[in-house]
């Protein structure tokens, strides 16, 4: 495909996921579009500035947040395989500067997948005071053939603020490799949120760590699966309360809905000084019949129960 | 409860019956919870069911709403024997029932919870959360979830009932637990359901909320043991059941 194919391919492919394309053309936010290891659009915005460079296998991206900068819209990215074998291997540096806010919004399209790879390392450091929110969606074909790797290392400085939500509910996950490591310094807030619908043969592994190292910093894990069929999963919330008064949590909820899912959670709470505190809850089970017979009382179906609740979980 | 909008409606004793229970029993872990159980749900009427803890009150809510079956006997809505339906059928046919405990739901606003089934138009919603002494702005768009305090929960659980617009609306002691400022918003819904035309079953401790129903039930051991007029019912069931040789035994307090 020449370049302005994969670009207009990219966009349809995004409008098929309900999203609204022009969000991507728009010339005053920023945006980001790469196919495989094609950068087809780069939008810059004041007090944004993004670089990229192609490599063999994917894209190196930097997003930089000049300081005290407060971007009004959230800036767009867009990451995809289209065909249905390929790898994308996308290096990501993002400096939030002190006092910078920042929203944005990645969207992963694979919707063809039988052999691909997406693999996302990323080193994001937000500074002093600065606030970053930050979800990334999915939105892949019900072939299953799909291996996606992100890694990430975020750093967070006094009182700043880390939001992040990884979403994986439309079609097949395939394989999931997910590792993000959060260190928070002074009185900053670190937030992690997975959400994932498994079904098939989907093999999810999660890994959410937060080491709270500041006084007063704050942490939370939280993840949400779906399961069913044979699907499986694995999440490890692990949070350290490393300094006075830090306080974290892990919060996972795994919903089997399947009689062949293998559904496991391993929370590690582990606190270095006696004025931190972390607490953690897990539960993992098949849908709260209480909350079935509730939805089924107002008139629904079973199934239209199951489906409320999972939605409501997911969303 | 002076209601002049149900002026048009004959005496309770001669108002047809939407629901009939004859002859119920269940027994639960070895012990009759329901014990040869058997009255009539009047069109139109609030009907109070008084009854210390562990008379099978609210077993008999769950009997009602298909949540559970009994062991013997039979239950007529609307002239069908329901007894073996299940809770959507039941709903679907016009029976709610608003938990004593209701269920927490992370990610489903309260908009959304009052349209599960039915889709009543915003300001009909907002009648609703009006009616229980809820800001709309303010509740619309919250979960819900654990975020909302046990009060707010069960003030949006009758709303939802009444959302439902329920022949027959089951009140699983929709006043428990609500501070002495929320109950008037509690009364204001049920008399609302009344007022909608739906016959209410309200179950209660409170002398307070019974003061709502048309006619007053007394539950004990799993039957009805006395039925009249909310003020001489409390009377008696204030001299008759506090010395009641089961109140405070063990197995009093399970269902």
């Amino acid at each position: 495909m020449i370049a302005v194919e994969e670009y207009e391919a990219m966009l349809e492919a995004y409008g098929r996921t309900g999203a609204d394309p022009r969000v991507l053309r728009n010339g005053e936010t920023g945006s980001l579009i790469v196919h495989e290891n094609k950068v087809l659009r780069v939008g810059q915005a004041p007090g944004l500035k993004i670089e990229t460079e192609p490599t063999a296998s994917g894209v190196s991206v930097a997003l930089v947040v000049a300081e005290g900068a407060r971007l009004e819209h959230p800036v767009h990215l867009c990451f995809g395989v289209l065909p249905r074998e390929g790898l994308q291997e996308i290096v990501l540096s993002v400096e939030a500067q002190a006092g910078s806010e920042l929203t944005a919004v990645a969207h992963c399209l694979f919707p063809n997948a039988v052999d691909v790879t997406h693999r996302m390392d990323a080193d994001i450091r937000i500074g002093d005071g600065a606030r970053f929110s930050y979800r990334e969606t999915h939105y892949h074909g019900e072939a299953g053939g799909i291996r996606v790797v992100p890694r990430g290392k975020v750093s967070v400085g006094k009182k700043g603020m880390w939001q992040s939500t990884f979403a994986l509910i439309e079609g097949c996950v395939g394989v999931l490799d997910y590792d993000f490591d959060v260190f928070g310094d002074e009185s900053s807030i670190s937030e992690l949120t997975v959400k994932v619908s498994g079904k098939k043969k989907d093999e999810i592994d999660i890994v959410e760590k937060i080491h709270l190292d500041g006084q007063g910093a704050r942490g939370l894990a939280k993840s949400r699966l779906v399961l069913s069929d044979n699907a499986r999963a694995m999440v490890r919330g692990e949070t350290y309360g490393n300094a006075p008064f830090a306080r974290g949590h892990i919060d996972c909820l795994e919903v089997v809905n399947g009689d062949g899912v293998v559904a496991s959670a391993v929370p590690v709470v582990h606190v270095n000084d006696r004025r931190a505190k972390v607490t953690h809850e897990a539960a993992i089970g098949s849908i709260d019949s209480k909350q079935m017979q509730t939805l089924m009382a107002r008139g629904l179906s079973e199934e239209e129960a199951v489906d409320v609740i999972v939605r409501g979980i997911l969303r | 409860m002076f209601r002049p909008e149900l002026c048009f409606l004959p005496h309770v004793g001669e108002r047809k019956q939407v629901l009939t229970a004859e002859n119920l029993r269940l027994t639960l872990n070895g012990r009759q919870v329901i014990n040869g159980l058997s009255f009539e749900v009047k069109e139109g009427t609030i009907h109070g069911l008084l009854g210390v803890n562990g008379t099978g009150k609210t077993t008999l809510a769950n009997l009602l709403m298909g949540i559970c079956y009994p062991d013997e006997g039979s239950i007529v809505f609307q002239g069908q024997d329901i007894t073996r339906r299940s809770i959507s059928e039941r709903a679907k046919m016009g029976i709610s029932l608003a938990w004593q405990e209701p269920a927490r739901f992370e990610g489903l606003s309260v908009r959304e919870y009052l349209s599960l089934r039915r889709q009543p138009g915003m300001e009909e919603i907002e009648g609703y959360l009006w009616t229980v002494g809820l800001l709309p702005a303010q509740f619309l768009d919250r979960a819900v979830d654990a975020t909302l305090s046990g009060g707010e929960r069960k003030r949006v659980e009758l709303a939802s009932v009444m959302a439902m617009k329920p022949s027959l609306a089951i009140l699983d002691e929709p006043d428990s637990g609500i501070d002495v400022l929320s109950l008037p918003h509690i009364m204001n819904g049920i008399a609302a359901m009344g007022k909608q035309g739906s016959s209410v079953l309200l179950i209660t401790h409170s002398e307070e909320a019974i003061k709502a129903a048309d006619e007053v039930w007394i539950a004990c051991d799993g039957r009805i043991v006395n039925t009249g007029q909310p003020q001489e019912l409390c009377e008696w069931f204030k001299n008759h059941c506090s010395t009641c040789s089961h109140v405070g035994e063990p197995e009093h307090n399970g269902a």
